[in-house]
Order: structure tokens, then sequence, then C-alpha cells
């Protein structure tokens, strides 16, 4: 194998740590996904909504951001970016039990991901209000000449919304820090891509004034690298960037979906053949990063803290059901 | 609007309701260099005036000019509250208010609750609404009953300029959602006396504008200043109104609705919003769970019709909108009950 192959991500400013915990979180995301599914078979949770088959794009894209400093805005499939940018398992196995200590405290859906600590914003179940609200942070970042950026993401589906169009708009005319990526997993619940979006996700970018980049979301080092330029772009005041990452989504919608109404199973298979968490794998392994041994003892860390987790979270007590009417308002009404 | 400030008292400032929004925000954005304010013309001083010369005094970021789209207006100033900004979201007419209502329902009412306190969203809407003449179904709607009743949003709506300025401020400060409905009849045609000095109006208080014995009248908005022509009038004619102004919508200040009710046990609610699912049925059945038997007549409304909106046509808008003859009129008939 060539040198220049085997050191990409040191060509693209990505160190040996770095590319190795990126595959660890890539690992956790898709260990933890795996798990809720069977958690949600066996009837303990309620539902379980996949990210499988868009890790490696997720968790590339939050490394080429500075974590609790630039602002993630991301959607349900996100697993991902939220662990990219501080979450833990154990954090992420009590928002899908639902539990008390959960940091929505049992009150959202499994993946409606939040946690200000780690600069992860409150997210909803309509579709792509988030991206306007990380238009709005990088707004605040400009007013108060922060270097911060707000990273953003959504579906093809969702690049639909009225929302999305506004806020390409609004951050494009205000040359705004934000970082546009559209996870075009091929499926809007059972509408495949080519009937969900006219022409290209990523060609909008150019009505609205600003660069669209398109990546192959199962290569990590090309995503990282897009966004990293993207975020350089931004800080410089140069404005927004659309990078829509090429995925496909390998579960079905939901744990509420049948798949198989809508597609065939050798689709999916093709599709599993792609994964980018193996690529990546091979990547490392070839460049040395990473040898058998060490794969091993990263896995077995990996189902250790899942482990413990999921036991800790479906042990963990739910909300007292009176705190059903805490926090509607500041209890202090605010006082700013 | 210098000119209209007439009459200066010691400390106090006849001024007009329009006048006393623009005072409001410009002092809290010399206060806090985190109020800013955004929305459709906002830099020319916005079509109603209430911006007006506040792009020279705090510059084009602080007042700031957006793209004609309301969700971005709402969505952007959303992003900017959850990191500690206090944007003024200036929608230019409140019956455009709509594009917005998924980021103001879905999103800002609910950003507390469901992050279990860790997110906030203290932002303020202002949204000019209700009927000045000539406006027809779009330039005159009083959308506040499709928010009401959506916890987590509080929503403002005063009377006098007194109310407009010291609640705005209030709202400025306050760590929630607020909607402030600044009814457009009154910009102009209210005045009084406004402090020279800071001072809030609290959210969520109501106050008595007129003591009296004889019937019980709750509004808000345009509509108090009808109730208080008419209660003159009636007054001549030996009816004794206790008239209310609620101020706030939500959260409603029910210990004063309850107290003004019992007062004379005949109540009437005035609302230019129209009837069914207005705030005046909220009203009147927080006092029949309460105060039922203190009734002495059954509840009253005098609202819009339920019609879509106001007609254009001056027959068809008379014919829409509560003025004081028909409160007038309505109130000898609950006095004679």
């Amino acid at each position: 194998m060539a040198s220049q192959t085997v050191t990409k991500h040191r060509q693209i400013g990505l160190t040996d740590e770095q590319v190795l915990e990126m595959y660890t979180i890539m690992l956790k995301a898709r260990r933890y996904d795996e798990r809720a599914l069977l958690i949600q078979r066996s009837g303990k949770t309620a539902f379980h909504i996949s990210g499988i088959g868009q890790e490696t794009a997720q968790v590339a894209a939050a490394f080429a951001l500075q974590k609790q400093h630039d602002y993630f805005c991301p959607y349900y499939r996100d697993y991902g970016v939220v662990l990219s940018a501080g979450m833990t398992l154990h954090e992420l196995m009590l928002l899908s039990f639902v539990k008390a200590e959960d940091v929505n405290a049992g009150r959202q859906m499994p993946a409606h991901f939040s946690h200000r600590k780690h600069h992860i914003v409150t997210g909803s179940s309509p579709v792509s209000t988030q991206v306007l609200h990380a238009v709005g942070i990088a707004l605040s970042a400009v007013m108060d000449q922060e270097d911060r950026v707000a990273f953003t993401s959504f579906g093809e589906g969702s690049s639909n919304q009225g929302d999305v169009h506004e806020a390409f708009n609004f951050a494009g005319v205000f040359k705004l820090p934000v970082i546009f990526m559209c996870e075009n997993n091929q499926y809007a619940i059972s509408i495949p891509a080519h009937r969900q979006v006219a022409g290209r996700v990523v060609d909008r970018a150019a009505g609205y004034g600003f660069p669209g980049v398109r990546v192959d979301g199962n290569d990590p080092l090309e995503v990282y690298q897009a966004v990293k330029e993207a975020r350089e772009r931004a800080v410089r005041g140069a404005g927004p960037t659309l990078i829509e990452a090429m995925l496909y989504r390998i579960s079905p919608h939901s744990t509420a979906d049948d798949d198989m109404i809508y597609r065939t199973k050798e689709e999916v298979e093709y599709h599993k053949e792609q994964d980018g968490i193996q690529k990546f794998r091979a990547y490392l392994l070839e460049c040395g990063v990473l040898d058998e041994e060490l794969d091993r003892s990263v896995n077995e860390e990996v189902m250790r803290e899942l482990n413990e987790a999921t036991k800790y979270a479906d042990k963990a007590p739910y909300p007292s059901p009176e705190d059903a009417l805490k926090h509607v308002y500041a209890e202090d009404g605010g006082g700013i | 609007m210098s000119m209209l400030k007439t009459g200066v008292a010691y400390k106090m400032a006849i001024m007009t309701y329009l006048e006393a929004i623009r005072s409001a925000m410009s002092e809290e954005m010399e206060r806090d260099e985190n109020v800013f304010v955004l929305g459709e013309d906002v830099g020319k001083g916005g079509v109603m005036n209430a911006t007006k010369g506040m792009r020279d005094r705090f510059g084009e970021r602080r007042v700031l000019d957006t793209p004609l789209a309301e969700s971005a207006i709402v969505g952007v100033a959303i992003g900017a509250a959850m990191v500690g900004k206090k944007p003024i979201a200036e929608i230019q007419f409140a019956d455009f208010i709509f594009p917005a209502a998924n980021q103001i329902i879905s999103e800002a009412a609910k950003i507390r609750y469901r992050s279990n306190n860790d997110w906030q969203c203290p932002i303020v809407i202002r949204a000019p609404y209700g009927a000045t003449g000539g406006g027809g179904l779009y330039h005159s709607q009083c959308p506040e009953a499709v928010f009401f009743g959506t916890p987590g949003l509080k929503i403002v709506a005063p009377s006098s300029a007194y109310d407009a300025k010291g609640l705005l401020k209030a709202a400025l400060r306050d760590g929630d959602p607020v909607l402030f409905f600044e009814h457009k009849k009154c910009y102009l045609y209210v005045s009084d006396e406004v402090p020279d000095e800071d001072y809030t109006v609290p959210i969520g208080k109501a106050a008595v504008k007129r003591e009296g014995d004889d019937i019980t009248v709750i509004s808000y908005g345009m509509t108090v200043h009808h109730v208080l022509k008419a209660a003159e009038e009636v007054q001549k004619e030996g009816i004794s109104a206790h008239v209310l102004d609620l101020r706030t919508l939500q959260p409603l200040d029910v210990p004063a609705i309850l107290e003004a009710a019992a007062k004379t046990g005949k109540v009437m609610i005035v609302h230019e919003d129209n009837k069914t699912g207005g705030v005046g049925a909220e009203v009147a059945a927080i006092i029949s769970e309460h105060k039922l038997y203190e009734l002495d007549v059954p509840i009253m409304r005098l609202c819009a019709p339920d019609v879509p909106a106001v007609g254009m046509a001056p027959t068809l808008e008379k014919f829409y909108l509560p003025n004081a003859d028909k409160v007038r009129d309505a109130m000898r008939l609950l006095a004679e009950m």
C-alpha cells in the first residue's frame, strides 16, 4: 500500500489518536443502536429510531468541529454526532429508557437529544425546526464576534421543509457561520429520494449564494475534510456551506416501520456491504493505527460500557408522576 | 412623536402607546446589550413606526432587517435566545404570524419543558393586531386565541401606554417566551401618563380600571377603551360598572377575575376576537367553575361574530367590531337582567 494512501488522515490534520477515537465512537453508536432495537423488541422501551449506516458521516462531521465551543443542532438519527460532542452511552441509554436521570428527565422520545453543557441544542419531532435555530446561534456568534460556528443536520426529506429554505436564505444574506449537513440516507420513511427531492439537495446551495459540497458519507475522511473546510470558511466570515453526505439508511425508519413494504432485502443487503465503519476499520488496519488485538479490546470496552449503561438505565427509576408539572416556566420568572 | 408629548408633568410624560413601546425597547437595549430587535423593515422604523430612529441609535446589527420570512424571524430569534441573546422578533402584522406558528408552539413554548430546564428560550414576539379601519381580512386579525392555551408561552395584550411600556420591559426581563400583542388602534389613539423612571408591570396581573357595583365587565386591548367609554355613559343612567383589564392573557389573573366577578354577580366579557374559542370562553369557564353560585345572571359575552375575519367595506367592518355603543347596549341589558 502506498504511503500516500495510508496516511491520508494525517494529511488532512487528524492524528492517529483522533482516528482511533472516531472509530471507537462509530462503534459505540452502532452497538448502542443495535442494543436499543433489541430492548425495544423485548418490550422494555416504547420506541427506537436508528442511525445505522450514518455513523461514519456523523462522527466525522463532529470531529471537524470544536467540542463545547461550536454548537450542535442535530436531528434524531445523530447518535454519532452527540456521542462525539460529549454525550455518553450511559446518557443515551437513560434517554432510551426515559428515566428520571435522563437529560430530558423522561419527557422526550428517545433520540430527541439535548445537552447544554456540550452545546447540543434541544430538539423536537417536527423536522427541520433546528435548522433555523442553528442560524440564530450563528447570528449570535457574529454579534458577539466569537469564532464559533453552528452545525446542523437533517435528512433529505426534511430538506423540503420551508424552515430549511428560510434558513439557507437568512444565513446566505448575512454570511453567517453555519454548516448545514444533509444526511441523504435515500429514504424519507417510505419515499425514496428520487420521489422526495427534485434535483439534488447539494445544488440548492447555489440558489442561496453559497457553496454546496456532495461527499461520500461512508468515507469519514472525506466528510471530515469537507466539514473542516466549511468551518474555516465560516469563521473567516465567508458564510455558510451545505454539505450533502450520501448515505443509506440500513434500518427501517423506526421500530414502527416495516421497510419490506417499500424496498427489497437485496437492496438493503447490498448497502450493508458498503458499511462505512467496516471500510474505516480496514483503513485503520491498513495504516497500522489498529491491529486485531487493539480492535478486540476497543470492541470489548465498548460492549462493557454499553452493558453497564443498559443495566443501569433499566434499573433506574422513572420520573415521579408529579414531575410532569415542573419547568413549564422558570421558577423565579427568569429574572434576566 | 415628540410633538405628542404635551403636558409634561413632574417625572411623568404623556406618551402614546406606540411611543411607550418604542421607549421600552430603547431603554432595554441601553440597559442590556443582549437585547436586539429583528423583523421586516424594522431598520426604517417598521411599517408601524415602532422602531423609528432606533437603527440610528443602536446600529443595523441590533435593529436587524430580516428577509421576508416569519418562521425564520422567530426561529432565528429562538436560536439566538438559547445562547444568551434577548431578541425582540417583530411580526409585521399579527395576521402574518402563522408561518411562525410551528416555531412558536412546537419550539419556543416547549424548550424549557422538554429539556427539563436545561435550555430556555427568552424571546419576545411583538405582534401588532386588531382592526384599525380599512385593514380587511389580513391586516386586522386578533390571533391570540390560536396561541392561548399553549403552556410555556406567556401572552400579554396591554390597553394603555403605561402598561405597554411596563409589560414590554417585564417581557424582556422574563426567562420565557412572551407573545406581545399590541393593538394597532391603540398606537396613536391611546395616550396616557408614563413615568420617566424605570418600571415594569408584572406579567400575570390584571388591573381594575374602574370601580363599580352593578355589573362587571372584563376585557383587554382596544375594547377596554370602548368599555370605559360605555361605562361613563351608563353611569348617567345609574348603572355602576366595574371594569377589569386582563392585561395578561396567559397566565390569566384568576384571583382578580374571580374577585371582579363576585363583586357584582353580573359579568360581561368583551373582546375584539371572535366569540367561539376566544379568551372570553376560558374566562367564563373559570368564573363558572369557582363562582357559579355568586352569579345573579348568566355570563354574557360581547365579541366579534364567528366569521373568518373583518370585512374591508366600512359597513362590514362596523358590523364586525365591538364599539362603545354596542357595549353600552349590552351593559344596559345585563344591568336589567
